[in-house]
């Protein structure tokens, strides 16, 4: 390989590592999104949850 | 826009950008034939400018993008134009990587300060590199949006600048490729595989946005979600 090939290679390697490196930081982004959702779904769960037995108590405020 | 909709962009934008990409690399390797004066080193060019002009492109849009914020006040154009700024940013790092790349085996050095055309591309990219510190230096809100719309189009005044530098600036060594005399400049192989690489660089800019565009937004809601059930 010519040191001009080399040059060449590495100018076309740098631009494919930058696109890889992207991809790679994106799939932790997606990966944290996803356990964000997990995290804000059993939230909405367990208020959904314990809301029945705060309503008794409301009404009994309010009779 | 709808997010199923802006992820549908998303995979179109992202099959044209993989497939004329891939076309574009088969043009420059196997059928361009090696250039008189430059030879075989002279390919870096079909990869190096279009990642330039793909940064302009990202730049412009983000301006654009800002003038819009500032024009109607919707802050969803707040959202864009940074995005915008973010991939003009990245493409511009790749820029002064190939172009340092291609300098070292035109020129033998990886940088040179004379050159007014480099310095002006690291000017704009260190202005835009500064618009996060700005950004992120200011709480969220209209206030920050409003302050990042105006730097983001301040900066889009040294686009011009920076292309034509070259084109006004005497004694360089940077080449002039795209001027009233392109014919002779490049030849119709050379033109066609510059456009298509062009195309595809530009497809992925625009996958890569929309992608980074919808991330951010759901991280938007997530956390408007997170605050109404906390």
């Amino acid at each position: 390989m010519t040191t001009a090939e080399k040059y060449v290679t590495a100018a076309y390697l740098v631009v494919l590592a930058v696109v890889l490196a992207y991809v790679v930081i994106y799939a932790f982004k997606l990966s944290r999104l996803e356990r964000e959702v997990a995290e804000l779904a059993e939230l909405a769960r367990r208020r959904m949850e314990t809301a029945p037995e705060q309503e008794p108590a409301r009404e009994e405020v309010a009779g | 826009m709808s997010t199923s909709l802006l992820n549908s962009r998303a995979v179109a934008l992202a099959a044209a950008a993989a497939g004329l990409l891939l076309l574009g690399l088969v043009l420059a390797f196997y059928w361009v034939p090696n250039a008189p004066i430059e030879g075989f080193r002279q390919r870096i060019f079909y990869i190096h400018v279009p990642i330039a002009l793909t940064a302009y492109a990202c730049f412009f849009w983000g301006a654009w993008k800002a003038l819009r914020l500032l024009w109607t006040r919707d802050q969803r154009y707040d959202l864009e134009s940074y995005t915008a700024v973010h991939m003009g940013v990245i493409f511009g790092v790749l820029t002064l990587v190939t172009g340092s790349i291609w300098a070292k085996t035109s020129w033998g050095v990886w940088w040179t300060w004379s050159e007014r055309q480099l310095v002006l591309f690291l000017v704009l990219f260190l202005f835009y590199s500064a618009y996060f510190m700005l950004r992120y230096s200011v709480d969220p809100g209209p206030r920050r949006a409003n302050m990042s719309a105006v730097y983001a189009l301040f900066g889009v005044v040294l686009i011009p600048v920076s292309f034509l530098a070259i084109r006004l600036a005497e004694g360089l060594i940077h080449p002039v490729v795209f001027d009233r005399d392109i014919g002779s400049n490049l030849a119709g192989s050379q033109l066609l595989t510059f456009v298509v690489c062009l195309a595809g660089m530009l497809a992925l800019a625009g996958s890569l946005y929309v992608n980074e565009l919808t991330g951010k937004r759901i991280d938007a809601r997530l956390a408007e979600l997170r605050e109404a059930l906390s």
